[in-house]
């Protein structure tokens, strides 16, 4: 599929949110098709929400240009928003009303009939597995289920564009797969998919393309197999040797390597050698006489383009 | 319509494009309309306490004050208030009434939509503006109050506390009187980071202005410098278009002229709020 070819439904040139004297969003450079899945990826404070506020027509931008769906979010917000489906980083669900009301009080929003709207918010809890639910109080129900709910209440106006903020934040690990499940599914019905995670495995299993976003800016953007391709090496050798400090322990093992380790990282553990070939590397460490009290070849994945992208630093 | 692939083949609760909806943009009323829609839907799932309070505060306020405290001032050496202490004092409260309710529609459940459970932010990622989340809870809240009044009035009336027709006027300025105080209040509460505040204004604004706006004396039982005060709350505007109607032979004018200055508050309180809501909701 060449995705050149399909229309632009979300352009951005040098877009910036400022508040006050602090930069969230410091220019970045975005183009979303129609039928993609786009993911934002990027740690706490990256701009990944605001930009993501920007484009739900939500914040106004303080800078550069956003068009969505042909519009200008400052002059058509509601034009736009009656086109959208969000699902917000915290759950704004009314904990009160039921679940199948939740659903129809938002379909109200979109000046969607009553009768309509229930026959939606059944289609809609069939979807998100929250069918014998529907009668309940929202405020038990358990945070996976609080989220499917979200996300079928985003659906309730057929949107051409769903903007997910860390739609799994928080989940177990059983309740994410449910979860993406559901997103497949729509994106398989041809829903284009913006989402924002800070889950590598979140944005490998649901992107077709992604960004990565440090500090406002965009450090790097591509599928996940090219981001892998052209940040990090083919694998990965971790190497543990058997003392406290591994450091002392990079020089001889670059030096063993040799033109087979293209960079080496010292964690307090463990050292990691990006190569091409871990098994290769393996049998030139041990060449050089050096004994690693474990050995772990493996295939490089988004986490280490991620990790040298942002840094390993805890920033907040 | 766009297609959706797998449609026509999928089975129950793998598609989401079987029923067809879409969003449209409302014009102002039906965006309000919509929000409204909302508050009402809510409403529905707590009416029962809210009336068992709508009946209580009358029974309370026009049995302690109309009764307890009236027999004492019809009969004391002052030579009451020219009327049996219970007709002058029941519409005062009718207003009073109100101007609570109308505080306590604006507060919490306002902070409510912004911080906690987060309507507001709900109804603004959809077709709906800024002013549209404003105006239908607003307009929600004048129902409650509509509500409130009538209720007052009613239960009032079969206390033998209202007596004339025109007391359908009073109840429709003590629905205005609650409005004047909610919608400025709305745009009070809006800019709240936490609730503290709230006993602030009960405190300092609220309390003060149920004792001292004449709805249990006249105004001009107070010292000179002091009325000037009164008379610029609307809740002594409402006070005395109440009581005037509520006697059975008002003073349209002058009502008139309360009601002018009761809705030049709310307009007041509409136009700041929409500036701090959307400060508050739009950044």
């Amino acid at each position: 599929m060449d995705a050149d070819d399909r229309e632009v439904l979300i352009s951005a040139r040098g877009l910036t949110k400022r508040f006050d004297d602090f930069t969230a969003v410091d220019g970045i450079d975005v183009e979303v098709r129609r039928g993609e899945a786009f993911g934002f990826l990027g740690p706490n404070g990256a701009g990944k929400s605001s930009t993501m506020r920007m484009v739900g027509c939500v914040s106004p931008p303080s800078g550069g240009e956003l068009r969505i769906l042909g519009h200008d979010p400052r002059t058509s917000g509601p034009q736009i928003r009656a086109r959208l489906g969000v699902v917000p980083q915290r759950d704004t669900l009314d904990e009160e009303l039921t679940v199948a009301e939740n659903l129809v009080v938002y379909a109200r929003y979109f000046g969607i009939s009553r009768k309509a709207a229930h026959a939606k918010a059944a289609e809609l809890l069939e979807f998100a597995q929250l069918a014998e639910r529907a009668g309940s109080r929202v405020e038990p129900l358990s945070g996976g289920m609080k989220r499917r709910l979200t996300i079928a209440r985003s659906l309730v106006n057929d949107p051409e564009i769903l903007l997910l903020d860390e739609p799994t934040t928080g989940l177990d690990p059983q309740a994410r797969h449910v979860l993406w499940d559901r997103l497949f599914r729509l994106k398989r019905q041809g829903v284009t998919l913006v989402l924002t995670t800070h889950y590598m495995d979140e944005a490998e299993q649901l992107c077709d393309r992604l960004v990565v976003m440090d500090a406002g800016r965009i450090v790097a953007e591509g599928s996940p197999r090219s981001l892998i391709e052209e940040h990090s090496s083919r694998e990965v050798l971790e190497l543990r040797f058997p003392d406290d400090d591994n450091a002392p322990w990079a020089g001889p093992v670059t030096a063993g390597a040799g033109a087979l380790a293209e960079r080496v990282e010292v964690l307090p553990d463990r050292l990691l050698v990006y190569t091409p070939d871990g098994d290769a590397a393996v049998q030139a460490v041990h060449a050089a006489g050096l004994r690693p009290s474990s050995v772990l070849v493996r295939r490089s994945t988004l986490e280490d383009v991620f990790l040298h992208l942002t840094g390993r630093l805890l920033v907040d | 319509m766009t297609t959706t692939g797998t449609a026509g083949t999928a089975g129950a609760g793998t598609t989401v494009r079987t029923v067809r909806a879409g969003g449209t943009v409302p014009g102002r009323a039906a965006g309000a309309g919509r929000a409204l829609e909302f508050w009402a839907r809510t409403y529905r799932r707590t009416w029962r306490g809210s009336v068992v309070s709508g009946v209580l505060s009358p029974l309370l306020y026009l049995g302690s004050l109309g009764f307890g405290l009236g027999t004492l001032v019809d009969t004391g050496a002052s030579g009451g208030v020219g009327v049996p202490y219970v007709l002058f004092v029941a519409p005062g409260v009718l207003a009073a009434n109100a101007m609570q309710a109308g505080v306590g529609e604006a507060t919490w459940p306002v902070m409510g939509a912004i911080k906690w459970q987060r309507q507001y932010h709900a109804m603004l990622a959809t077709p709906l503006a800024v002013v549209d989340v404003l105006l239908g809870h607003l307009t929600f809240i004048v129902l409650r109050l509509l509500a409130v009044s009538v209720v007052f009035g009613v239960v009032g009336a079969l206390l033998g506390a209202f007596t004339s027709w025109w007391t359908v006027g009073a109840v429709l300025v003590a629905t205005l009187c609650g409005a004047a105080y909610a919608a400025p209040v709305m745009a009070f509460a809006a800019a709240q980071e936490n609730d503290q505040g709230f006993a602030y204004l009960f405190r300092f604004v609220l309390v003060p202005t149920f004792l001292f706006a004449g709805t249990f004396y006249p105004v001009d039982q107070l010292p000179a410098a002091i009325r000037p005060v009164a008379w610029v709350t609307p809740l002594w505007h409402a006070t005395q278009a109440c009581r005037d109607l509520a006697l059975g032979s008002p003073d349209l004018a002058a009502v008139g002229a309360h009601c002018a200055y009761l809705a030049l508050w709310v307009a007041v309180g509409v136009v700041a709020a929409r500036v701090v809501y959307r400060r508050r909701l739009v950044r």
